[in-house]
């Protein structure tokens, strides 16, 4: 089938989706089925080419900080914004955005892939830029262990042509084997040694004798050198650059310097670093990822949660004083059935209590509470009603609510009633 | 008076803690203080050197990495393993050390990795993955709710009797119904979820085996397990 019918049909199906309100993959679907080539054939002719963006926490965060910072360079980008990070997603995402013709008229497209289907695109499409966050605990139940996860992005990396930038504090990609055999050239991005116990490993989590393998900066690598609540110090190359970020979380602020990182490269001597540092310092966090919303006056918190090491660098990075704490539980597929994950957290710094769990793994996440000797003001498994208690019985104080993936969309869909905010499909 | 002291042993908490096998740990040390009891906790990692009095014995599973570096280290502790079980010590290993507490491990291209012998049973590696929501009932404990995640299948000896009967799930290999397995005090297991903290009855008796042997008697306090009582049933209730 020629390609303008292709994407036509393509376009058709998404609008129909669109009608039913149904998922964002499908049209995807449709078109890889009848033209498998849809993907190369539009991202192909970009003129400064694909980057990939992956990693086990932070992804969604970083790719929307890495296009706000390329778009302020000047550069029209195409990415796929609604999370929905594989390739089919991809596809429906470029159907929004071609012409009828199938041309996408973008400089470049920044996209967020998980480590499995990052694999599968690589394969379709050789990235020119790539950059990795981290190697971490998730949904073993689907990707088998945390080395396999770590081979999967080495397979990405070797079919990277240009640069991949790489935490170089994470245990597995900072690793020398990492690095080794990769055409690329490599730049990484990372830490002081003294903000380095801010961000606990999985390896270090039983055992605070491990120590983190920290490969050594070179001239071109990106620094976090210090955080002063939203004050980050950057250090590029030589250069030590103070700027107030919108963004909070030591997280979301080492992520923060992988975007930085990433951007260098990809501009190269046109880059523009004061726009580029003045940019993020107005980045604001993507949906659910430290989100801040207000509610009757009162600002109320989204922390995504999907696996041990995300939640302890949430509750590391938030400090629980003065607020009230939520914490929603589901265990639907896209949040992984198993709960053991919970039991490799540590509770203890929310001491002062937390108001309610909830989601459907409401008591799980009660009874790992009652392990750290957290005490629980409720328990109720029902989102909705959760959530109205949560609200009613804490309106003069600040809120925060840590959830897993679905439990995050429902809660948007209950808190979208009563304030504004970004609705997702 | 200065409360009695149990010390717990955690084997191998560098290379053998994933999939929350540190709920196990927690759970023992936090009941033990409940019950009225000082916990001690001890670690053993790869090298140590093995501590002298033990009256419990934790232990959990690794990746592949984890367990091919510890291998060999297992089977040089593994005459004070067996001399601890010979003298009633209640231990827990679950998933990668109940493998290895067995006779071997065949892997997929049929190399034989040794265990200590300790439990008789053998693993070969099968080809899928079991993995889901499991329960499973025995006589001692009632219903057993957990997780269970392995690509291992395990087949029981003469020597060992299954920790239970799955109900729902696919248990030791999927081709029989039993999961995980007791000698003396020893249960090994493939379910986590964390096992104890949504098993209490599990944690109680292996404390109870602890207390026992050491003190004489054990006089449990009575325990609000309410909660966990309710995160078993919704466990229970979930798909696979």
């Amino acid at each position: 089938m020629p390609k303008p019918l292709v994407t036509i049909l393509g376009k058709s199906v998404k609008s129909v989706m669109k009608l039913r309100g149904g998922g964002s993959a499908l049209p995807g679907l449709v078109v890889e089925r009848i033209d498998p080539n849809f993907l190369r054939s539009c991202l192909e002719p970009l003129p400064r080419g694909v980057v990939l963006i992956s990693g086990t926490n932070g992804k969604t965060t970083t790719t929307k900080m890495v296009v706000e910072l390329l778009e302020a360079q000047g550069l029209k980008v195409f990415t796929n914004r609604t999370g929905s990070n594989f390739t089919r997603g991809v596809v429906a995402a470029l159907l929004g955005d071609v012409d009828m013709t199938g041309k996408l008229h973008a400089d470049i497209a920044v996209l967020e892939l998980d480590e499995a289907h990052a694999v599968h695109f690589v394969k379709a499409i050789q990235p020119r830029h790539a950059l990795f966050l981290n190697v971490m605990r998730d949904q073993l139940d689907r990707f088998g262990e945390i080395d396999t996860t770590a081979r999967l992005l080495h397979t990405v990396a070797e079919y990277v042509t240009d640069g991949i930038v790489l935490n170089r504090d994470d245990p597995r990609l900072g690793s020398r084997a990492f690095r080794n055999d990769l055409k690329a050239e490599i730049r990484t991005y990372g830490v002081t040694e003294e903000l380095l116990h801010s961000f606990p490993s999985d390896d270090a989590l039983h055992d605070s004798s491990v120590v983190i393998a920290t490969g050594e900066p070179a001239n071109n690598d990106v620094c976090l050198e210090a955080i002063d609540d939203h004050k980050a110090s950057i250090r590029i190359g030589s250069k030590t650059h103070e700027r107030e970020l919108k963004l909070h979380g030591i997280y979301n602020i080492l992520n923060a310097v992988g975007a930085v990182a990433l951007c260098r490269m990809v501009m190269g001597d046109e880059l523009n670093e004061t726009t580029m540092l003045d940019t993020l310092a107005r980045v604001e966090p993507a949906f659910g990822r430290g989100e801040e919303l207000t509610v009757n006056g009162q600002p109320l918190e989204l922390v995504l949660v999907k696996n041990p090491g995300g939640f302890r660098l949430g509750l590391s990075s938030f400090s629980a004083e003065g607020y009230a704490t939520m914490i929603a539980i589901n265990d639907n597929y896209a949040d992984g059935r198993d709960m053991s994950w919970l039991w490799d957290v540590d509770f203890s710094s929310l001491s002062e209590g937390v108001a309610l769990t909830t989601g459907i793994r409401a008591y799980d996440m009660a009874l790992r509470l009652r392990y750290d000797e957290v005490s629980v003001g409720g328990i109720d498994p029902n989102l909705t009603t959760a959530l109205k208690k949560f609200l009613n019985q804490n309106s003069d104080s600040p809120k925060r609510i840590y959830c897993t993936y679905t439990a995050m969309l429902a809660l948007r869909r209950e808190l979208a009633k009563v304030t504004k905010l970004e609705v997702v499909s | 008076m200065k409360p009695k002291t149990i010390n717990v042993l955690q084997l191998y908490p560098r290379d053998m803690n994933i999939y929350g096998d540190w709920g196990n740990v927690l759970t023992i040390l936090r009941r033990l203080e409940w019950h009225g009891y000082a916990p001690e906790l001890l670690t053993y990692n790869q090298g140590d050197a093995f501590p002298e009095h033990v009256d419990m014995v934790l232990g959990g599973g690794g990746q592949d990495a984890g367990q091919s570096k510890i291998q060999d280290d297992l089977l040089s502790i593994g005459p004070n393993l067996h001399e601890l079980a010979e003298a009633d010590v209640p231990m827990l290993v679950i998933c990668g050390l109940y493998q290895l507490f067995g006779k071997f491990f065949k892997t997929n291209s049929g190399e034989i990795i040794k265990g200590i012998e300790l439990l008789d049973l053998e693993t070969h590696a099968g080809s899928e993955r079991l993995i889901g929501n499991i329960v499973t009932k025995s006589d001692d404990f009632g219903d057993i709710v957990g997780y269970e995640n392995h690509s291992g299948q395990t087949f029981l000896g003469e020597g060992v009797k299954p920790f239970g009967t799955v109900v729902r799930g696919a248990g030791n290999s999927g081709k029989d119904e039993t999961e995980g397995a007791r000698y003396k005090h020893v249960i090994g297991s493939y379910l986590h979820g964390s096992l104890l903290p949504k098993n209490p009855q599990v944690a109680d008796w292996l404390i109870k085996q602890a207390v026992t042997r050491k003190y004489g008697e054990f006089t449990p306090k009575e325990l609000d397990d309410s909660i966990a009582l309710e995160a078993r049933d919704v466990a229970a209730s979930r798909p696979r």
